[in-house]
């Protein structure tokens, strides 16, 4: 069959499973867009700004598992998906994306929107073509979603020339296989029999075992293996920002996020531990801050399925190179069961010493909206995150029940992201609730893209904690810089409820807390465009605890009247309700009193 | 004994290893891996690039000029790019170490006869020659040529160029 280079690498997508296209159109993909008039098995979502798209790609591919898809045009095009492809780089996320180029006769002509997008995504991408022959479309698309993927997955970029989109040849489609065999590229799936072995005799020797699991877990799809573990040895676990959900945040055994923002609790267990076992966690600064004062006591067993990531940050005592699943499967077979322990309880004091709590002071609060958002869902929604306050704060209140549940931006910090991420999101799964929870300032970043979940009918809800400032760079100026809140200050913003409405949305303002559950109850029964609820909280919150850049848990900052304010909500139990962090603490403070009661009986 | 410590220190250092990596031969791939050593900071000494006895396939020598553990990493992640076929360090078995030097000397005819001895005792050859000048050929290990040039020094260098390392193992197993 004669057929052109568009027409062959749409064929292709269908074939790899691809369903949806995040794009915007150009000359340079012209022929593309051609063969996409009448296609009806892919279906394109146009977006508003090319950032967009490689977002929207990238929440569709966290929230799935699968391979996420966007297409821009050459030059400005292209580059204006850079942001996007860096995100997903850095994260370790499976997106192809697809740029037109000029025509193969004018490249290094300075030709009219001619962009070296290879050579500037080149730092940024897993690997990246440019496709010189319409002959090379089939091998090459094959080939680009298998590597981005397999592996340590990661965004791969495609850039065709007009001329081999253009151009028509003969080619079978039935020839076309997913199967692809790359010499050179063979990760490593199955992890050493000896070091697993290894792994599983450091943890029946532990006193003090902590789990510290990451985004290489979800990735993996493991996160049954990893509740496996921990249930099967009581051992605690804590998660990175990207490994949220790969245990139920409720449950007994999990300690929230660890790190510069994480519970004090998991970093004083893992600080304290004698054995820490990463599993797909990459050591990132802001888990570990200064290094030669991370884990210092503790043995590691190091799972990752990326060989430069062992012995990157921390050499470990026992490297597994593998993929999650496979690994803990087979550790699975070798490790015994463990009670609860003297350290287990240590720990569950450290959490009643320092849960994470929030004034109840008639204001309203960033950590309440959050509460109530997964009180009103039955923390079912999937939450989409920009970065900053709110971002640390949906980390620490937003309790996961299952892996992508979760969609953020950890590793470049991309304020603009939970938009069109959460549309990414929501193309994918229709009927669920999702919602993005925004700044202020990183609203504004991709805010053109509520008129995408307009013409689609996308009913994104996005809650925006108002602080009027760019809070979490507020935060590090008043901490570090002598309160010289230097070009922080957003009071002259726009008025959300008016913007989502000329958007086509539905804007709610919420001020006080009493008002939030029914804009809440509203915001989710709308079933068919965008809602903006722009929550008005004050300024001056601080994100706690926080372990400032750079400094080890000696340094960690607590909130100023954490004592005050456990005694405080306990005394109001009845008028708020509560999170499930304090649901454990109050058990635990109830069988603490237990226990104190038998002895003293004794 | 500063020196002593200092020398150590400097030792430690200045560790060079000459890595081979074998690599896909299509367009770009030179600047992956540059990329690569540029955007992780890794030191790059010397890189030679040259066909093999496969057309597909392209021979890179590298000399790092970086410790143990980070050429470790650079080991690590030269193999992450998909067109790497092979990365060996020649430190793990015995090998040939090569490079070529053509040194442009002042040749003043007070000198001539010294600079030929020179020459001839690093196996040298004067390649070309002027009223005011020598070019010398010489190959060898990279101690050798830095000991020809120190020598030659003294009569003014105008202009030195070196092809960088290649190398290869000793007898049957190749890299
Ligand atoms: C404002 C801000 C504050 C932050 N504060 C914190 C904080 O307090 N705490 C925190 O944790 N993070 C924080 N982060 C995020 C942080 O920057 C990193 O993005 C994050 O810690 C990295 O998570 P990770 O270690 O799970 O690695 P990821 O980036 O998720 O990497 C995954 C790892 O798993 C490996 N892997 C992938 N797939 C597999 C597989 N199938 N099998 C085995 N291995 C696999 C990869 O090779 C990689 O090493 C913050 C970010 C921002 C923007
Ligand atoms: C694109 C981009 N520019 C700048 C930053 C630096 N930065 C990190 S957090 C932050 C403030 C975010 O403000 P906002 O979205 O209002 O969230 P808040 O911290 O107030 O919750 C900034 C500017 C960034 N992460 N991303």
């Amino acid at each position: 069959m004669k057929m052109s280079g568009a027409n062959i690498m749409l064929e292709c997508l269908r074939r790899e499973g691809v369903r949806h296209i995040f794009g915007y159109p150009g000359g340079a993909v012209l022929p593309i867009y051609d063969a996409l008039y009448g296609y009806t098995d892919i279906e394109h979502v146009l977006v508003r700004h090319e950032q967009g798209a490689s977002h929207m790609a990238d929440g569709y591919a966290r929230a799935t598992g699968q391979v996420g898809v966007c297409l821009a045009t050459s030059g400005p095009g292209a580059t204006n998906l850079v942001t996007g492809i860096a995100t997903a780089y850095m994260d370790s996320i499976p997106i192809v994306a697809i740029t037109g180029q000029v025509r193969t006769s004018v490249i290094g002509k300075d030709a009219f929107q001619e962009a070296d997008i290879t050579g500037i995504t080149m730092p940024v991408t897993k690997h990246n073509f440019l496709v010189k022959r319409p002959e090379d479309l089939p091998r090459v698309i094959a080939e680009a979603f298998y590597i981005a993927r397999s592996g340590r997955p990661g965004p791969v970029l495609v850039d065709i020339p007009l001329d081999v989109s253009l151009t028509k040849i003969e080619w079978d489609p039935e020839t076309y296989t997913t199967q692809v065999n790359i010499p050179s590229y063979k990760p490593t799936t199955r992890g050493h029999e000896m070091q697993i072995r290894k792994a599983a005799q450091l943890i029946a020797e532990a006193k003090r075992p902590v789990l510290y699991v990451g985004g290489g877990a979800i990735s993996s799809g493991a996160a049954k293996e990893v509740t496996e573990l921990a249930e099967r040895t009581n051992i605690l676990v804590t998660t990175t920002l990207l490994g949220k959900g790969a245990i139920d945040e409720t449950h007994r055994l999990s300690m929230g996020m660890l790190g510069m923002h994480g519970t004090a609790y998991a970093n004083h267990a893992v600080n304290n531990c004698d054995l820490l076992i990463a599993v797909g966690a990459r050591f990132d600064d802001r888990v570990t801050g200064k290094v030669d004062k991370f884990a210092t006591g503790a043995k590691i067993i190091h799972i990752d399925i990326d060989p430069a990531e062992i012995g990157k940050v921390k050499v470990p005592d026992v490297p597994i190179v593998g993929d999650v699943k496979t690994v803990l499967t087979e550790l699975l077979k070798h490790v015994q069961p463990r009670p609860w322990t003297e350290w287990n309880d240590q720990i569950m004091e450290w959490r009643a010493r320092f849960p994470l709590i929030y004034p109840r002071d008639g204001k309203l609060y960033a950590e309440y909206v959050i509460e109530q958002i997964g009180e009103v869902t039955n923390w079912e929604a999937i939450m989409t995150t920009d970065v900053g306050q709110h971002q640390m704060w949906a980390a620490q209140y937003y309790k996961c029940r299952r892996p992508r549940q979760w969609v953020t931006s950890g590793g470049l910090g991309t304020m603009g992201f939970g938009l069109p991420a959460a549309i990414g999101v929501q193309k994918a799964f229709p009927d669920a609730t999702v919602v993005c929870l925004s700044g202020d300032g990183s609203f504004q970043m991709c805010v053109q893209e509520l008129m995408t979940a307009t013409v689609y009918g996308l009913p994104v809800i996005t809650a925006i904690i108002n602080n009027r400032s760019l809070g979490m760079v507020r935060q590090w100026q008043e901490m570090f810089y002598e309160e010289r809140y230097s070009h922080v200050d957003l009071q002259a913003s726009p008025d959300y409820v008016k913007l989502a409405e000329a958007y086509g949305g539905v804007g709610m303002r919420v001020q006080k807390p009493e008002d939030l559950r029914a804009a809440l109850e509203e915001a989710v029964k709308i079933r068919n465009r965008p809602v903006v609820l722009d929550c008005v909280i004050p300024t001056e919150e601080n994100v706690y605890p926080m372990i400032p850049s750079g400094q080890s848990i000696d340094e960690m900052k607590i909130r100023e009247n954490l004592e005050e304010l456990k005694a405080t909500v306990h005394a109001d139990s009845e008028t708020w309700s509560f999170s499930d962090e304090e649901k454990v603490l109050e058990q635990y403070v109830e069988a603490v009193r237990a226990a104190e009661a038998r002895k003293e009986k004794e | 004994m500063a020196t002593a410590i200092s020398n150590t220190i400097m030792a430690q250092m200045q560790q060079q290893h000459v890595i081979t990596v074998l690599v896909e031969n299509h367009p770009g791939v030179l600047a992956r891996v540059a990329g690569l050593f540029a955007r992780r900071g890794y030191n790059i000494e010397s890189l030679t690039v040259s066909v093999t006895d496969d057309p597909q396939v392209s021979r890179m020598t590298i000399v790092v000029g970086e410790d143990h553990r980070v050429l470790e990493q650079v080991i690590k992640q030269l193999h992450k790019l998909i067109e790497v076929i092979r990365v060996a360090d020649y430190a793990e078995f015995p090998a040939i170490e090569r490079e070529l030097a053509l040194i442009k000397v002042n040749a003043d005819p007070r000198h001539r006869r010294e600079i030929m001895e020179i020459a001839e005792v690093f196996r040298g050859r004067i390649v070309d020659m002027s009223d005011k000048t020598f070019v010398v050929e010489v190959t060898g290990g990279t101690e050798k040529i830095d000991k020809i040039y120190e020598l030659l020094s003294a009569y003014g260098i105008r202009e030195m160029v070196r092809t960088g390392v290649i190398a290869m193992a000793r007898g049957t197993k190749t890299a």
